[in-house]
């Protein structure tokens, strides 16, 4: 396949940035987008330019650190997976394809295609944990769970924390996976000490780190290698009401 | 109150707020429509549910405040948030294909300052008098300020315009609202919008047939 690339390069955190064109040739329809990404590189770096930067670790959709706008749709066009599960058959030979990081301002460029999403990690220390002691592995029936919550916690739980959610969002909203995180621990018995302080905290560190609010556009949902439900998200409103104007005791 | 001003601070509480107050417009705009169609029953029907509606005196200004003060609450989240989320992307994707988002979704922000306009205008309009397209009003005679009215090709146009950006902002609205304050069930399918299609669409439909059937004669 030929096809050609329009990348978003960018050399540093404050230099500027722009759209540059990549011509890919010889790309099969059997490699992943980031191989076809690593040939492109290749062929930079044998001709003495700065290969593209693009962040991946995993390559098999369990990491989250993949990430790219394809074309304008977060993780590209096939739905419920990540870039680095993305294929070449996907497109079309002479097609071209625009890629773009992650766009937010909470979302600073690293450098060309790779963005630094700590403030995920810090909505996270601010309340994505529990205080019991869990000691050693326990029993695996020790403490019995309802089903409906054990499906609903493991659903949220599948978040990778890649940040489609934020990218695809038109408001760069990070509500999406802010709620998996409460919706994850708040639906589980080890998890209700703090249900109410939690939510409020990881919703304040959310605020903290200049998100934008959530108009319901249903974009994340949609975006969401691990097709998490915006229901999260009524999920930790009703939890943060409750925290907020009735206390946080559980 | 500390309490809720700490809760107003969030995002979070604002968007449930924008939820509250959106929902005190669903509920009054379904009864006002539904309350419009007494216009096909003639001038007595329609005049004496206007009598009846001011002669509560003080439960009508009860109802009149609150609903002042819920569009009031409404426009300011709406537009602290909107320029919250505005703040958050800073430079925009050269190219981005929405998935999920709808015709309504994308308009809630300027399909709502056309409704505020519209609030506005309706009130001087039919409520006090100040605007009198046709030259004439009578506070006594709603049946007569309204066929005067809409006899006037722009002004039902105008009316019949503004009713399908109220649509759209119920057809999203409804549905979004009973999220922001987390009353909805979870679904399988959380994106469908059956019932606020429903809403949607039953008060359009009610609030649209008054000046179309005005102009087209039907009504008279
Ligand atoms: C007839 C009057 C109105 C009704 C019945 C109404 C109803 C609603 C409802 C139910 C919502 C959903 C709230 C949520 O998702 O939690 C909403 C959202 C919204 N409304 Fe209204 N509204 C009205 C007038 C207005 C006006 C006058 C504005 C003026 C600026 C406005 C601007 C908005 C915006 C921007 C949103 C989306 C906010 C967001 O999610 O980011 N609305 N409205
Ligand atoms: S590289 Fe690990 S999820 Fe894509």
């Amino acid at each position: 396949m030929n096809l050609t690339l329009h990348v978003w390069r960018q050399a540093g955190p404050r230099a500027p940035g722009k759209m540059v064109v990549y011509k890919a040739g010889d790309i099969s329809p059997d490699m992943s987008f980031l191989e076809m990404l690593d040939v492109v590189n290749e062929g930079l770096t044998l001709r003495g330019e700065v290969p593209i930067a693009f962040d991946h670790d995993c390559r098999e959709g369990i990491c989250g650190m993949c990430s790219l706008m394809i074309n304008g749709i977060a993780h590209g066009p096939m739905k419920g997976t990540a870039t680095c599960q993305l294929h070449m058959r996907s497109f079309k030979d002479g097609d071209t394809i625009y890629i773009e990081p992650w766009r937010a301002g909470a979302f600073p460029v690293i450098k060309d295609l790779a963005v630094d999403r700590s403030a995920l990690d810090r909505i996270i220390q601010a309340g994505g944990f529990i205080t019991a002691a869990t000691g050693g592995a326990q029993d695996a029936n020790a403490v019995l769970v309802p089903k409906e919550s054990v499906d609903g916690a493991m659903d949220a739980a599948a978040c990778i924390g890649c940040g489609a959610c934020v990218a695809a969002c038109p408001n760069a909203s990070a509500s999406l996976f802010t709620a998996a995180k409460i919706t994850h621990l708040g639906l589980l018995p080890q998890g209700q000490p703090e249900r109410y302080r939690r939510a409020l905290e990881m919703v304040d560190q959310m605020d903290l780190e200049n998100f934008g609010s959530c108009t319901l556009h249903g974009e994340c949902q949609e975006a969401c290698p691990k097709e998490i439900s915006i229901d999260t998200i009524t999920r930790m409103n009703r939890d943060f009401i409750r925290g907020r104007l009735i206390g946080t005791r559980p | 109150m500390g309490r809720l001003r700490i809760f107003y601070a969030s995002m979070v509480g604002k968007k449930v707020v924008m939820g509250v107050t959106g929902l005190i417009g669903v509920g009054f705009v379904i009864m006002h429509s539904l309350g419009n169609l007494l216009v096909f029953r003639g001038p007595a029907a329609i005049n004496s549910y206007s009598h009846f509606l001011k002669s509560t005196g003080e439960l009508l200004w009860g109802l009149r405040i609150l609903l002042i003060v819920a569009v009031m609450f409404h426009v300011i989240a709406a537009v602290q948030l909107t320029l919250q989320s505005r703040a958050a992307r800073p430079l925009a994707y050269t190219k981005q294909e929405h998935q999920a988002a709808t015709v309504a979704s994308r308009t809630m922000r300027w399909g709502g300052a056309l409704l505020l306009v519209f609030i506005a205008l309706h009130v001087l309009h039919f409520t006090t008098g100040t605007i009198r397209p046709a030259g004439v009003f009578s506070p006594d005679d709603v049946y007569a300020n309204v066929v005067t009215s809409f006899r006037i090709w722009w002004v039902a146009l105008f009316y019949v315009a503004v009713m399908v950006a109220l649509g759209l902002h119920l057809f999203h609205g409804a549905w979004s609202s009973v999220r922001s304050v987390g009353v909805s069930p979870p679904s399988p399918q959380p994106l469908h919008h059956r019932i606020s299609f429903a809403i949607a669409l039953l008060v359009w439909a009610a609030f649209t047939a008054v000046p179309i059937a005005v102009a087209a004669g039907i009504v008279r």
